[in-house]
């Protein structure tokens, strides 16, 4: 990687202020969804810690579920799936863009691909509800 | 009847003598059918000769009269007053680039990362002239004519944080047209252009802001070219751990 | 000392496809490029319809000549015509090579559409943003060699001339107000025209003649001036450009009421598809001046920039127009808010081109030895009295090309520069910039001056011209002329300074002007692009001949040089 080129003498250069999210609202829903990831990482980890707490017998599970129902993980489940939904809806949404689907001398509209994703998306997390709910 | 009138807020910077730009405002006649820069250009006819800025083709097409318009990177010829009624109308030099002047940014930088994405055809080797044209079926050409847009008008940096962050980063406009070439039925080079886009300070500085594509007058969405190489990279990447001696060549 | 084997002033299409050509001549030669704007900003990026070649087994060589000829009332030189027709093939396909993305037929090979005045479709097009896709593909693949040097945002003030030859110019950087030499063996002028001398043109705001004015001030001709191109089809008010594509595509032109007028003028009868050469497919001399004759019977609509007629394009439907022309739906979407699939187009004719121009050889090579010129700028001249639309992209591949080589050769053959007469030379020219311009204290200001040029342009040298009225303007313009004397700038700075671009510009379209105004009067016959109500016919036995306006004190002496004729004798020009 080279150096970044010598600010030449005359010139303005701009400085990025440290609040430059905040200035457009895209630049706000992006900082938004990079956020979303340490969410998403915290709860991975819970989920880490409850398959290690299922192994090591009942009481222990139920010890660990019982600490998850206390009003803060609660809370904090229910904002790490809101941020999980949307990663989720913005991660389709840029699967439409990137992935691109010809119909002969035509592409087909990413929105209309964002479209069928959503709706694979869909069916695929009714059936894993139908699933579990079945075997409960 | 007094005439109608609307200010426009020009940031204006002298190298010599400012040490920061500043905010002047001019007050203009308001015309329905006027834009942003019959707006700069009567202020320099008529009022103030010193206001820098760059315009030519004023059909949006030349690439030239990019700037900050209440914030949002707008090509001023096509930037109509009645939009931004009642005013008054902040404009300012395109975002993260350095000043020159006024309105003016130097591009230079972006000029040398056009040049190293390699925007010419490469081929092993060359068909005579007296042999005529390529070959390419209009399907061909849709593969890539979305990218082949670009006016270099720089909006879509203007409109990149990454880029505000990190001037190394090649950017969308580059990238885009990069990608362009490696998609033309016509070009062998992708072996040579595609290790450039995928370097550390290519396609992966991209962290999907989406805003280049927002911005972009031309529905060129560069967005979309750096997303596509990020995959087309990852499968040449996987492809050489797979089959070390295959893949794409 | 900035030293160069070629140096090419402007960086538009002329100037990439000579600087290319000169790279591609011998690899021990130098190359620069120096123009007033970034490369891709270059007017060509505006030329919209397509660019003329034949290509397909219907056409020949020889039609393409005719066509040319013809259509140019017979004041093209023929010998540079073949070159044209015959060079102009290959070109368009070496551009192919260099990545344009043409439109393309389905299987494979490029595109040709009609265009007005040609008896065979053989305009390839990309869309309609051929310019603008020719001009990228053009700048991009020059920036494969690294020995074309680029001088971006430079403007070269003055021709540095010694010993009778062209030795480089002087030049200022934009952005430290420098003004520098650069030397060269050999210049090509690539400057474009100068459609700014009037107030309504499709040209941008760039186009002020400058290459035509350093020649011309270095002593070097201008020949055919008087012709000055409208095009039937602009937007009124901005000027804008709705290509002629979409005459081609099948779109009619309709006065006031919804009539098809061009049939009253000898282009008929009207057909539902378009016909080579008929109606709408007629040449922009003719179309321009029926719009003039509409409007004088009271049959064109008025609105708010003058008289206007409607462009209908929408039996066409939207799937052509997406396809073939989605370049005037964005600019008629955007700056008349209308959309051509459901309204018609309001269009006027408009300051389009400059047939006339530097006077050239075939190879681009003026009187002034080491100086060549190519494009727009340049007089070869292959478009007489009224250019056919889709030459002129043509014409500067053709004759870039040629100009790149020759000067290539010619540099080749010459011994170094010494550089001290011409550091001189550029510190005089450095000590008269500053006198005139930055340290003068003049009252008069450059729009004021430029405002009354373009009125009075447009008043006496417009499609129609008669001797008061031009007499009129000649006048206007030296007493102009006397007021840029004492142009006052408020700008002083040295970086970035636009006034003072601004003002060169001035002085380059105050001559242009006087080149144009003065040959026109002196050229007492319609011809083509030049129609004068007080000599309604073309007269070939006194002014089969070519126009050369030179520089004297007292404005341009105006000569006259024969018309090469070789294998198409005049004939009445008819369609
Ligand atoms: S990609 Fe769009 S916004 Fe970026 S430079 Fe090109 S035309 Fe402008
Ligand atoms: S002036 Fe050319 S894009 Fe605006």
């Amino acid at each position: 990687m080279s150096a970044p080129p010598a600010p030449r003498p005359g010139l303005y250069y701009p400085k990025m202020p440290a609040t430059w999210w905040l200035r457009r609202p895209a630049y706000l829903r992006f900082m938004l969804r990079e956020v979303s990831s340490v969410f998403i990482a915290i709860f991975l980890a819970v989920l880490m810690v409850q398959v290690y707490r299922a192994g090591q017998g009942p009481e222990a599970y139920a010890a660990f579920l019982e600490r998850l129902a206390s009003p803060g993980w609660i809370a904090f489940h229910a904002v790490a799936l809101g941020f999980a939904l949307y990663h989720s809806v913005t991660w389709l949404k840029l699967t439409a863009v990137v992935q691109v689907v010809r119909l002969g001398e035509h592409q087909v509209p990413p929105r209309l691909v964002a479209a069928g994703a959503f709706a694979f998306w869909g069916i695929l997390s009714l059936a894993i509800l139908f699933a579990v709910l079945l075997r409960s | 009847m007094a005439e109608e009138t609307i200010t426009l807020e020009v940031t204006r910077y002298r190298p010599r003598e400012d040490r920061e730009p500043r905010a002047q405002a001019f007050t203009v006649p308001y015309r329905k059918d006027w834009v942003v820069l019959d707006a700069l250009n009567h202020i320099k006819d008529r009022v103030d000769g010193t206001l820098t800025y760059r315009w030519s083709c004023r059909m949006g097409v030349c690439g030239s009269c990019g700037m900050m318009v209440n914030g949002v990177p707008k090509l001023t010829c096509a930037a109509f007053l009645r939009d931004y009624l009642p005013g008054p109308i902040r404009v300012e030099p395109l975002a993260y680039f350095p000043v020159i002047r006024d309105l003016v940014v130097d591009i230079e930088d972006f000029m040398g990362k056009l040049r190293r994405v390699m925007p010419w055809i490469i081929r092993r080797t060359e068909q005579p002239l007296t042999a005529g044209e390529y070959r390419q079926t209009p399907a061909q050409l849709e593969a890539y004519k979305q990218f082949s847009m670009c006016i270099n008008c720089m909006l879509c940096y203007a409109a990149c944080p990454v880029y505000g962050l990190s001037p190394l980063f090649i950017g969308p406009a580059a990238i885009a047209l990069g990608y362009r070439y490696n998609l033309d039925s016509r070009d062998e080079g992708y072996h040579l252009r595609q290790p450039i886009l995928a370097e550390a300070v290519g396609v992966w500085q991209c962290t999907f802001v989406g805003e280049c594509s927002a911005v972009c007058p031309k529905g060129v969405d560069p967005a979309a070219a750096i997303q596509r190489s990020k995959v087309a990279g990852a499968k040449d990447w996987f492809l050489s751990i797979l089959l070390p001696r295959g893949g794409r060549s | 000392m900035l030293q160069h084997d070629v140096l090419v002033i402007g960086g538009g299409g002329a100037g990439l496809r000579a600087a290319i050509a000169a790279a591609e001549e011998s690899d021990r030669l130098s190359i620069g490029v120096l123009s007033k704007v970034y490369p891709m900003r270059s007017h060509t990026v505006s030329a919209e319809g397509g660019t003329a070649a034949v290509m397909r087994e219907n056409d020949h060589l020889d039609f393409h000549a005719k066509d040319t000829i013809f259509g140019g009332d017979f004041l093209s030189d023929q010998d540079a015509v073949e070159v044209f027709v015959r060079e102009a093939p290959a070109e368009v396909i070496q551009l192919e090579h260099w990545g344009c993305p043409w439109s393309r037929d389905p299987d494979g090979r490029v595109s040709v559409r009609p265009f007005g005045g040609m008896t065979v479709n053989r305009t390839l097009y990309a869309a309609d943003k051929t310019g603008f896709h020719m001009l990228h593909a053009l700048f991009q693949t020059s920036l494969k060699y690294e020995k074309i040097v680029r001088y971006d945002e430079w403007f070269a003030t003055s021709l540095l001339v010694e010993d009778g030859k062209v030795c480089g110019v002087a030049a200022l950087n934009l952005h430290d107000g420098q003004v520098s030499p650069v030397t060269a063996k050999a210049v090509i002028i690539c400057t474009g025209g100068g459609g700014r001398v009037y107030p309504f043109t499709t040209n941008a705001a760039i186009k002020t003649g400058d290459g035509m004015a350093l020649a011309y001030r270095a002593g070097v001709p201008l020949k055919d001036m008087e012709f000055v191109q409208y095009h039937p089809t602009g937007l009124p008010g901005t000027g804008i450009l709705i290509t002629e594509a979409s005459r081609s595509e099948g779109g009619h032109l309709k006065n006031k009421d919804g009539y098809r007028y061009l049939q009253d003028y000898g282009l008929g009868p009207p057909t539902d598809k378009p016909v080579h050469r008929k109606m709408e497919l007629g040449p922009r001399d003719i179309l321009s001046r029926c719009h003039i004759q509409e409007y004088q019977k009271g049959r064109t609509f008025d609105g708010p920039y003058g008289h206007y007629v409607h462009l209908d394009l929408r039996h066409l439907g939207e799937k052509v127009i997406d396809k073939q022309l989605p370049f005037v739906r964005e600019l008629t979407r955007n700056y008349v808010g209308i959309d051509p699939v459901h309204e018609p187009i309001p269009v006027r004719p408009v300051v389009h081109y400059m047939m006339g121009g530097i006077s050239t050889d075939l190879d681009g090579a003026t009187v002034l030895p080491g100086l060549y010129a190519a494009g727009e700028t340049a007089c070869v001249s292959i478009n007489g009295a009224n250019r056919l639309g889709s030459n002129s992209l043509t014409e500067l591949l053709v004759f870039g090309a040629r100009a790149g080589r020759a000067a290539a050769r010619d540099a080749l053959g010459r011994p170094p520069i010494r550089s001290n007469p011409l550091a001189q030379l550029a510190a005089d020219e450095r000590r008269r910039l500053n006198e005139r311009f930055l340290r003068a204290d003049g009252r008069e200001r450059i729009a004021e001056i430029r405002e009354e040029m373009q009125k009075a342009m447009e008043k006496g040298l417009g499609i129609y011209r008669d001797r008061a009225t031009m007499q009129e303007t000649c006048k206007t313009l030296r007493h102009l002329r006397e007021r840029f004397a004492h142009v006052g700038l408020m700008d002083r700075d040295a970086v970035f300074n636009t006034e003072l671009i601004a003002a060169l510009e001035l002085e380059s379209l105050l001559h242009v002007a006087e080149t144009i105004a003065h040959s026109a009067l002196a050229r007492e016959e319609s011809r083509g692009a030049h129609t004068r109500t007080d000599f309604p016919k073309r007269d070939d036995t006194r002014f089969l001949k070519h126009s050369l306006a030179t520089h004297t004190p007292d404005g341009p002496r105006i000569d006259y040089s024969p018309v090469t004729i070789t294998r198409w004798p005049p004939e009445e020009r008819k369609y």
